[in-house]
């Protein structure tokens, strides 16, 4: 029972030995331009960890969750310790094809339970809300080559963490009529002396242009239309890097069927971006997060509270997959923070400058001082991205 | 930017063409305190809470039904030897189904309507600036529509817990909110039940469901109602105020054990002792002995009077009137009038309007869209609007009407709003009202009207080149003046 020692990591079809560092060969600053691309896939509104990944295997479990334990019935085992939650059934075959990685116990610095405090620090990259005023990806683009540093958000704003120095465009597919060319270029002009607006038109422009008229009608389910729509806007030259928001993850009362139908929409997010980007797809790293887990504890209510570490996905043909890593806490009461919630024992701030600076071979610790500025700890040195 | 200006556009909502330039700017403000209706005819054929909630109880009786048959065939099905568990079906009670559709719908009318109602309140109204500060507070209070009872509901919070407070007491506001049935449903406060209660004793001594605490609605009267986040309290401040708060709940909805023993008339407001934490509460270091409701109800008035809560909404004002970044020595100036009066909003509105910083002029704010779109339509003149057409527009502007998404409510920057896509769509909408003014409408007249001696050049010489009137209006309503206040 060695695995559930506080200190072990959990690895399945992972080399044992994955905790030592291989160090990357090109490690240099200035790089040439790849066809890299990185899509961050937000949570908002706190997801539940222990359901989407559950920990089947820990003897606590049972006891703890109530009837959320019925939610892993169906779901694959991985690791043979923890269980996905059945609806993310397309995210349960890039695990077996070796192209997702869970990080369970992870968390952001942020330790309350504000959502809207914990987002910011999420999206900021701060150490606590509203100490930084940019986004932690806006950042990122100043380390990549122009090209490469192209973003979008999908949305018709852009969200907190690409917000910064770094242009950054938005698109969200519209139902409305498209304005005549005329209009457009008579806007343009009269946005000439206006550098906001003319900075935000040129962007809309400029991505207007390269989604082309057939993301006027998407159809299919919601998920399954903002999955291809990204995938669209990331094979042309508009973007390489983009941002997906997800809402409606706080899940206060009646959990089991309002996260079944979450994760339901986020598995087609991935599985349409997946297949939009075809060859593609192996070029490509997603990174699925939320701003803090839930109680472990159902509340009265048939839904759980605001906690603190939840879980974090890495997916993606560029993902060095097939595993769970967790320095697992344990589910006992003394192992709970502040004995109601999973105990964050991985720092997401780590987990994230890890998976991108190996994504984009930048060099680790620049790359967590860029983009996590407060951050004290190293990036993640295991592999997470294929060399 | 004439002060004249800054009245009609940052306080507020856009001339109308008919309107006169108000020639004392601040004395046209602080009239409008007198002479603002709570229940304007715009607001007069909104449905009443008892046909919303009475639709939702028959939605919920239907789901519940739909729910027992489907179970029942499950049952049944898993009793034939072999035969492979069946998926959940939906025709396991067509009746059900379609009682639960049909007053689904119905409850998607009444918010369509209400959402109408709103607008052409706001484009008819000659109180705008008081028009805005409904708008601000039911924003402060936000719920959102993602939850189905909350649908129908939400108008009716804003027309009965906001419009006749808003030039009251804050506290009177607040108390009036945490007892509309929306938010007690949104928050989940409805299903709260105190572990020691009468009716969590006999759930626990069932070994039944676990059932009881929720601490949602308490978490969010503390940091976004009142003290706002980060001011001191903490955790096991929230899990007291929530055990306070159990007993709060809404008849005539309950299902489960609770519901026998909720009274009263469908909607209303309830205080269900047999659902209530009993004992003493201590809450930031002060102890709550009362008895039933009123425990909770000292605790919101605490909360309202204190100066974190003071500070807390003199920023979300100063920031909605001031900009982005609210000016401290304007903050500090409200949240004295604000604890002067005991939370007296209209003596904090006149500090507002007495103060520099919300004169400020040059642009301080960019119009979110709901504000973008009552200016731009009180700019053409309208006064009424077909509700589907008020509810999409909005929804593809990116501001759906009482669907914010989160307690939190709208955010109030700049950079939630100014988007490139979002900026497009702006373009979009504005081709759209310009081409149903057709051209009725000068829109170089109108520019002069709606910014008196404000206008930049390059807007006034735009218009004035554009192709067609329509297309001049269209450029009039995205022009930098006219997405700004």
């Amino acid at each position: 029972m060695n695995m559930l020692s506080r200190r072990s990591f959990i690895h399945a079809g992972g080399a044992a030995g994955a905790l030592a560092t291989f160090g990357f060969p090109k490690m240099a600053f200035a790089r040439a331009n790849t066809q890299r691309r990185f899509v961050f896939i937000i949570q908002r509104g706190a997801a539940d960890g222990l359901s989407i990944l559950a920990p089947t295997g820990d003897p606590s479990f049972a006891g703890i969750r109530g009837d959320f334990v019925q939610d892993s019935a169906g779901g694959a085992k991985l690791a043979s310790f923890f269980t996905l939650h059945p609806a993310l059934a397309e995210t349960a075959k890039m695990y077996s094809d070796k192209q997702a990685l869970f990080v369970h116990a992870v968390a952001s610095p942020y330790r309350d339970r504000s959502h809207f405090d914990g987002q910011n620090v999420l999206e900021t990259g701060g150490s606590a809300a509203y100490r930084l005023k940019d986004g932690w990806m806006n950042r990122l683009i100043g380390l990549l080559p122009a090209d490469e540093g192209k973003a979008l958000a999908l949305s018709t704003t852009v969200p907190m963490a690409l917000r910064g120095t770094h242009e950054v465009s938005s698109y969200a597919s519209s139902q409305l009529p498209t304005p005549s060319d005329d209009l457009l270029a008579r806007v343009a002009s009269l946005y000439e002396g206006d550098p906001q607006l003319h900075e935000l038109w040129s962007a809309a422009m400029d991505t207007r242009m390269k989604a082309g008229d057939s993301m006027k009608s998407s159809s299919g389910p919601k998920g399954a239309a903002t999955g291809a729509l990204a995938a669209k806007m990331l094979l042309g030259d508009g973007a390489r890097m983009a941002m997906i928001e997800t809402n409606g993850w706080d899940t206060h009362s009646g959990q089991r069927g309002r996260l079944n139908a979450q994760l339901r929409d986020l598995d087609q997010i991935v599985a349409s971006l997946k297949t939009g980007l075809g060859p593609e797809w192996s070029n490509t790293l997603v990174v699925v997060a939320t701003e803090f887990g839930r109680t472990a504890r159902p509340n009265g209510t048939g839904g759980t509270d605001h906690g603190q570490a939840s879980v974090s996905m890495l997916l993606g043909g560029a993902v060095a997959g097939g595993k769970v890593i967790a320095d697992w806490p344990g589910l006992t009461q003394a192992a709970l923070y502040e004995g109601r919630d999973l105990k964050p024992t991985t720092d997401l701030d780590a987990l994230i400058a890890g998976a991108v600076a190996q994504h984009y071979v930048l060099e680790p610790s620049r790359t967590i001082a860029t983009l996590f500025p407060e951050s004290r700890g190293a990036a993640v040195k295991q592999p997470l991205i294929i060399a | 930017m004439l002060s004249t200006t800054i009245a009609l556009n940052r306080f507020g909502l856009g001339a109308r063409p008919g309107d006169q330039p108000p020639a004392d700017p601040k004395r046209w403000l602080l009239g409008q305190l007198d002479r603002f209706q709570p229940r304007p005819q715009a607001l007069a054929q909104v449905p009443s809470r008892t046909e919303v909630v009475g639709q939702l109880a028959e939605y919920l009786a239907a789901q519940q039904m739909a729910g027992r048959a489907k179970r029942q065939l499950q049952r049944a099905s898993m009793q034939v030897e072999g035969a492979l568990p069946q998926q959940p079906t939906k025709d396991a009670d067509p009746q059900a189904d379609a009682t639960k559709r049909y007053f689904r719908q119905s409850i998607r009318d009444d918010y369509l309507v209400m959402n109408a109602a709103r607008l052409d309140s706001a484009l008819t109204t000659d109180t705008p600036f008081v028009e805005r500060l409904v708008n601000f507070w039911a924003n402060h209070f936000a719920v959102s529509v993602d939850k189905l009872p909350v649908i129908g509901l939400a108008g009716l919070l804003e027309f009965e817990a906001i419009r006749p407070h808003v030039l009251g007491r804050f506290s009177d506001m607040l108390l009036a909110v945490e007892q509309h049935p929306a938010m007690l449903l949104y928050l989940d406060q409805a299903q709260s039940i105190g572990p020691d209660s009468m009716v969590g004793e006999r759930i626990a001594m069932r070994g039944g469901k676990q059932r009881g605490l929720n601490e949602n609605l308490g978490r969010e009267i503390m940091e976004l109602h009142t003290l706002g986040v980060r001011t001191g309290y903490t955790q096991a401040d929230v899990t007291e105020f929530a055990r306070a708060l159990t007993g709060w709940t809404v008849s005539g909805l309950g299902r489960g054990p609770a519901a026998r023993l909720i009274g009263g008339s469908p909607g209303q407001f309830q205080f269900a002792e047999a659902l209530h934490e009993p004992g003493t509460r201590t809450i930031i270091g002060k102890k709550y002995a009362q008895d039933g409701e009123g425990q909770a109800r000292a605790v919101l008035l605490d909360l309202a009077a204190s100066p974190a809560t003071a500070k807390h909404l003199s920023t979300k004002l100063a920031r909605h009137f001031a900009g982005d970044d609210p000016p401290p020595a304007l903050v500090e100036r409200l949240s004295k009038a604000y604890l002067a009066t005991g939370g007296d909003l209209p003596t904090v509105y006149r500090a507002l309007i007495e103060s520099p910083e919300p004169w400020a002029p040059r642009p301080l704010k960019f119009k979110n869209p709901w504000n973008w779109t009552v200016s731009a339509l009180r700019a053409v003149g309208t006064e009424q609007v077909e509700p589907m057409m008020a509810t999409n527009v909005l929804r593809q502007l990116g501001q759906p009407t009482w669907q914010p998404g989160s307690p939190a409510g709208w955010d109030d920057i700049a950079a939630s709003w100014a988007g490139p896509d979002a900026l497009v769509r702006r373009v979009e909408v504005a081709q759209r009202i310009a081409d149903k003014a057709g051209s009725t409408v000068d829109a170089r007249a109108l520019a002069q009207k709606l910014f008196p001696e404000s206008l930049s050049e390059p807007t006034r010489t735009g218009i004035a080149r554009a192709e067609s009137p329509a297309e001049g209006l269209a450029l009039l309503l995205v022009s930098p003046e006219f997405v700004r206040r």
